[in-house]
């Protein structure tokens, strides 16, 4: 039946491969925290039993174990046991002497990596990131749910924006040529080769030390208590500034020059010429080329709104800005595994989407894929 | 030669490689002139002119002597990355682009399928499961081992395109093994490509380092441009307007990552007529 309908079939394709690199991906972020010296089980189970009675921490230790599905449960989520009956001494306060009773918990039975690593891919699966250590009992999710809002508002502005001005400005350099050419591309290199976070200590330092124009940290001022106030607005932009600029000038450099060298290939193809040749306005020309060059850029906008999630981590941390950054550097600083994996499982699957859709775009854009499809190829 | 002379022209490319080739020297050599000491050797952030250059660190240390030792490191991780991504992928991509059928099949599907897993999360991942024993060059394999997907598929392209070639046939024909066909008749033709995805790879290999070590997930065993910015940033002395402690960290960052792209992009120039005029 799908060979009938070509673009269904390569939907269905792509999306088959998306769903395997996804998987790659869990079984890398399961993985990988355990490959090293200090493996998560330990830490947690290290720190889950400090300074409580023998009772409350074994219970806790349970709990733990539970929670990060490092035991067997039954059915009903019950931890499965060892299930031969083993004495304990109990102080019986009553009678002033220890008795001997059945233990009540006896020994959990560990899961194996194995077992562990499919309760992990079920987890996933179903939305659930596990529990933040750090912040126990709260969940991943909510920790991540709570800073994405920022992480956005963050991103998504700066780069629509950045893209737009370095592509507009790429265009021009690669159609004007000479002195403005010659004085922007060194610029436009030199921006763009500037890392985020050295430009984001830059600003701090200039704009925030040195003339105190503008907050060095935060996403808002300390004083105001987040709510649906003109006060917070005003802070929330006033607070924005630097982070904006911070990514904005260098992702507008990086496009222009993308957008340069695209330009300058598009105007040595023969339909430019040709259009020239036939004495076609200078604008319409220049629209011609900027459609035929927006492709890839296009392709790298929505790469780049894939990796927003992920991208702007070291500009967040430099700024303290509230975002999945400072949440993934205080789980970083804490150990907190369930919070980094939860964080990158995040970032990877945003990047995956972002992937799929650009591929699908492709296929309905790009006259020459959309050909092959229609024929019938793959 | 004639492309030397070529580059030589480019004012881009004399910059550029100057550039480099300077911080290298300057990493290389410095030692010999300057003497390097991670002792205390001052005050808690003493400011610069006062018997040091730079200044002075948290602990009390010369920043001229971190600096070097930094740039040291920076340069050992960008070469370090940069040449096993370089090579694994100038490998994997020339083998399967010339092979063809099922083995580029299956390389092809790994290298798109290491391309979307964002590298910069494997990083992190190894890096934070590795508390105790997180060393500069442990840091600079993964990088590597995490970056080779795009030099494998950059190169592929290139190798697939020039198996049909003519003169490939008649090596061939003459009974030219593959690894004969890969070494004599495909690679010169790449060498310049893969030069310059060597180039990119030494940049990208650095600002990892640098962003690594910023999150402070980097080397416990040295110091490194991104060591010494992350420890002024975790000692507040950004708030605090202490300069010294990351000005020049970021100013040679900068140059040298900008120093490598001019060179990337005026060999592009070169290489690529179109772009000359």
């Amino acid at each position: 039946m799908l060979k009938q309908h070509p673009t269904a079939r390569f939907i269905l394709q792509r999306a088959g491969w998306y769903l395997l690199t996804f998987l790659v991906a869990v079984t890398i972020n399961f993985f990988l925290p355990r490959l090293g010296t200090s493996n998560p089980v330990d830490i947690i189970l290290a720190k889950s039993t400090g300074g409580l009675s023998a009772q409350a921490a074994r219970e806790k230790e349970e709990s733990y174990l539970k929670e990060f599905g490092l035991v067997k449960l039954d059915g009903h989520g019950n931890i499965l046991r060892d299930t031969t009956i083993r004495m304990a001494k109990v102080w019986d306060a009553s009678k002033q002497v220890s008795v001997s009773k059945p233990d009540t918990l006896i020994k959990p039975i560990k899961a194996s990596s194995l077992d562990q690593f499919f309760t992990y891919v079920k987890m996933s699966l179903s939305g659930d990131l596990g529990t933040s250590f750090q912040k126990y009992p709260k969940k991943v999710l909510d920790v991540i749910v709570q800073a994405v809002p920022w992480t956005i508002a963050l991103q998504l502005p700066t780069i629509v924006f950045g893209w737009i001005v370095g592509n507009v400005l790429g265009a021009l350099a690669a159609y004007r040529r000479g002195l403005f050419d010659r004085v922007f591309f060194p610029v436009a290199l030199l921006v763009s080769s500037i890392p985020f976070f050295v430009f984001g200590m830059l600003l701090v330092y200039y704009f925030a030390v040195v003339l105190g124009w503008f907050p060095a940290m935060g996403g808002y001022a300390d004083e105001i208590i987040p709510s649906f106030s003109f006060e917070l607005f005003g802070s929330v932009a006033y607070h924005y500034v630097l982070p904006f600029f911070s990514i904005f000038l260098i992702l507008a450099g990086g496009q222009a020059i993308g957008m340069r060298s695209m330009g300058i290939y598009e105007l040595g193809t023969d339909y430019i010429k040709y259009a020239k040749w036939l004495g076609i306005k200078e604008s319409r020309v220049l629209i011609y080329l900027f459609r035929n060059a927006m492709l890839p850029q296009l392709t790298g906008l929505a790469l780049s709104l894939g990796t927003m999630i992920g991208g702007a981590l070291i500009t967040e941390m430099i700024f303290s800005y509230p975002g999945l950054g400072m949440a993934m550097l205080s789980a970083i600083q804490n150990n907190d595994y369930p919070m980094i994996q939860g964080v990158t499982l995040i970032i990877t699957t945003c990047v995956l989407i972002a992937n799929f859709t650009v591929d699908i775009m492709i296929g309905f854009l790009d006259p020459r894929v959309k050909a092959g499809l229609q024929m019938g190829g793959n | 030669m004639k492309l030397l002379k070529n580059l030589l022209k480019s004012p881009m490319f004399v910059i550029g490689a100057s550039l480099f080739f300077g911080t290298i020297l300057v990493a290389l050599f410095a030692p010999l002139f300057y003497s390097v000491t991670l002792d205390r050797v001052g005050e808690q952030y003493a400011a610069p002119g006062t018997g040091h250059w730079l200044g002075t660190d948290n602990l009390g240390r010369d920043y001229i002597s971190l600096l070097i030792m930094g740039l040291r490191s920076s340069l050992y991780v960008g070469f370090l990355a940069g040449i096993i991504a370089t090579a694994l992928g100038t490998l994997l991509g020339i083998y399967g682009g010339f092979k063809g059928g099922w083995i580029d099949d299956i390389l092809n599907m790994l290298t798109n399928l290491f391309i979307v897993i964002p590298s910069f999360v494997v990083l992190i991942l190894i890096s934070a499961s590795f508390k105790d024993g997180r060393s500069l060059t442990l840091i600079g394999l993964i990088i590597g081992a995490t970056t080779w997907t795009w030099s494998a598929r950059a190169v592929r392209a290139q190798s697939s395109a020039l198996k049909s070639r003519d003169h490939i046939w008649l090596a061939r024909i003459n009974g030219d093994g593959t690894l004969a066909i890969l070494v004599k008749h495909i690679l010169p033709y790449l060498l310049s490509y893969v030069f310059m995805v060597f180039i990119l790879q030494i940049a990208s290999g650095i600002l990892s380092e640098a962003a690594i070590s910023m999150i402070g997930l980097g080397p416990l065993d040295t110091q490194s441009l991104g060591v010494i910015l992350n420890d002024a940033k975790s000692n507040g002395a950004l708030g605090d307007g202490v300069w010294w402690a990351f000005i020049p960290s970021t100013v040679l960052i900068t140059m040298i990552v900008f120093a490598l792209y001019l060179i990337n992009t005026s060999m592009e120039g070169v290489f690529n007529p179109r772009l000359r005029k």
